[in-house]
């Protein structure tokens, strides 16, 4: 029992209390770059999410037997075969999506989220708990993407999954769309007023203010 | 214990991780697995690729077509199919043996390739092969619009398109970007419909027979210009030069020259 209580914590927790984008600031340059339709922002975070569940598991596996001289480039091999496995299936069946995210899905291999959870979690975990923590975190960056993505494409051309929600202006309604929006400095608008939302709420998260980085392990 | 056991995959893992022959192996390991992986995957998903790209290429050359004024009922007439013809670019005309299905046998051989010298090579090629693949539509005897396709070095990777030219083999119909990687919100917008709307009307070449085309830097000024797109200066100067070699005496100019004398 006390087992399931600890897995239902370690996956949600990195949902908002310890959320990888809006608490650490990892992995920002994808969820500014991808966020300007909910259809690429939905695609990234279920890539991310395989990548990093999949490559937690594995690296988990094979923890006790990974040299500590070569750690981080074993590390960096798997995620990156995984990555590009990934965006040759992304090729194949949604080569659409797939023009949409163009370079993006090769950066996941660089996401310091992924390399994070691997480095701190799935080095020192079994292959279970590995994976649920790396879910976690995926689903935790898929929030944030999700949202921005949402804001972005129903503010900036009043559509969500490319469907017409807010009738526009110039085809009779009253919906003026937000060009900002489609930009990236909306991105980093939002992604920092959704920080400061969160923290105004949970005021742990505040750094405090001499700089010292913040306790970003969960503490069991 | 450690001394009977003879088996290796167990011995190897016994062995401490600093050891100098474990770290080989396993770094051996782990990237002889990854290769193996990301080449099945690859050998195993090309095909389902290289129809996606066909298919999208089809539906750009259809649209390309569809979206100049007045050859959608040209293509009608024509039975919905543009004619496939392989052009020797030397000659500036048919090619005599090769048809587009052993096109692409026929480029595999080095010996139908140029090699470009540094001041010819404007699109950044290398090398540029003796023989393509050109889309007509005819009216009659005439031509009235032929579609070439062009690549050059853009600013990300190479950038592939097909300018449509109308019959006077000087006005271009318009152009379809078929394949990029141009920095997306900047290069990319190449791809925009509302940027390609720029191309229809421009002339390529003038009186003394010069290709003048070009992507202005800002608002177009002359009949030979296209808008520039803010903030891609190198991707604006890429699709120039990428223009100006395909349209020009290394490219297409020969071709469209036989063209324009009746000879084709």
């Amino acid at each position: 029992m006390a087992e399931r209580v600890s897995y239902w914590s370690t996956l949600t927790e990195p949902l908002i209390k310890q959320n990888p984008v809006t608490l650490q600031i990892l992995g920002i340059c994808s969820a500014l770059a991808v966020t300007t339709t909910m259809a690429t922002a939905l695609t990234m975070s279920v890539s991310l999410t395989v990548v990093i569940t999949l490559g937690a598991g594995i690296i988990s596996v094979i923890r006790r037997h990974i040299p500590d001289t070569i750690r981080l480039i074993v590390q960096i091999v798997i995620i990156a075969s995984l990555v590009i496995v990934i965006d040759q299936f992304l090729q194949a069946y949604f080569a659409d999506i797939s023009r949409a995210l163009s370079v993006y899905v090769w950066l996941i291999t660089t996401n310091c989220l992924v390399l994070g959870r691997t480095e701190t979690y799935a080095r020192f975990h079994g292959p279970l708990p590995s994976m649920v923590d790396a879910f976690g975190n995926g689903l935790g960056y898929s929030l944030v993407l999700i949202v921005l993505g949402g804001i972005r494409e129903l503010f900036g051309k009043g559509e969500l999954f490319g469907a017409q929600v807010l009738p526009l202006a110039d085809e009779g309604g009253w919906f003026t769309p937000l060009s900002l929006m489609l930009l990236a400095p909306s991105a980093f608008f939002l992604l920092g007023g959704l920080v400061w939302a969160l923290r105004s709420v949970r005021s742990e998260q505040v750094e405090p203010p001499d700089h010292t980085p913040p306790e970003t392990e969960p503490a069991k | 214990m450690a001394g009977t056991d003879w088996n290796p995959w167990r011995r190897l893992l016994a062995l401490p991780n600093e050891s100098r022959t474990k770290t080989v192996i396993v770094a051996f390991l782990v990237s002889a697995i990854s290769a193996v992986l990301v080449s099945s995957a690859t050998v195993v998903l090309r095909p389902i690729q290289t129809a996606n790209r066909a298919a999208e290429e089809q539906a750009r050359i259809s649209d390309l077509v569809r979206g100049i004024p007045g050859m959608a009922a040209l293509l009608e007439d024509s039975g919905g199919t543009l004619s496939t013809v392989v052009i020797d670019l030397e000659r500036g005309r048919a090619a005599q043996d090769i048809t587009p299905e052993t096109l692409d046998v026929a480029l595999t051989d080095q010996a139908n390739w140029t090699v470009l010298e540094a001041g010819d090579d404007l699109a950044g090629l290398g090398q540029r092969p003796n023989f393509t693949q050109v889309f007509l539509l005819r009216e009659g005897e005439d031509i009235s619009l032929i579609l070439l396709p062009v690549t050059g070095q853009g600013y990300g990777g190479r950038i592939d398109a097909i300018v449509a030219v109308h019959g006077d083999m000087n006005t271009i119909a318009g152009i379809a970007v078929t394949q990029h990687s141009e920095t997306p919100g900047l290069g990319a917008r190449i791809e925009d419909p509302s940027w390609q709307a720029n191309f229809p009307g421009t002339l390529i070449r003038d009186d003394s027979g010069d290709v003048r085309f070009s992507v202005a830097r800002g608002v177009a000024t002359t009949d030979y210009d296209v808008d520039g797109i803010t903030g891609a200066t190198r991707t604006s100067s890429s699709v120039t030069r990428m223009m100006r070699f395909w349209l020009g005496p290394q490219g297409y100019g020969p071709l469209l020259d036989a063209i324009g004398r009746g000879e084709f």
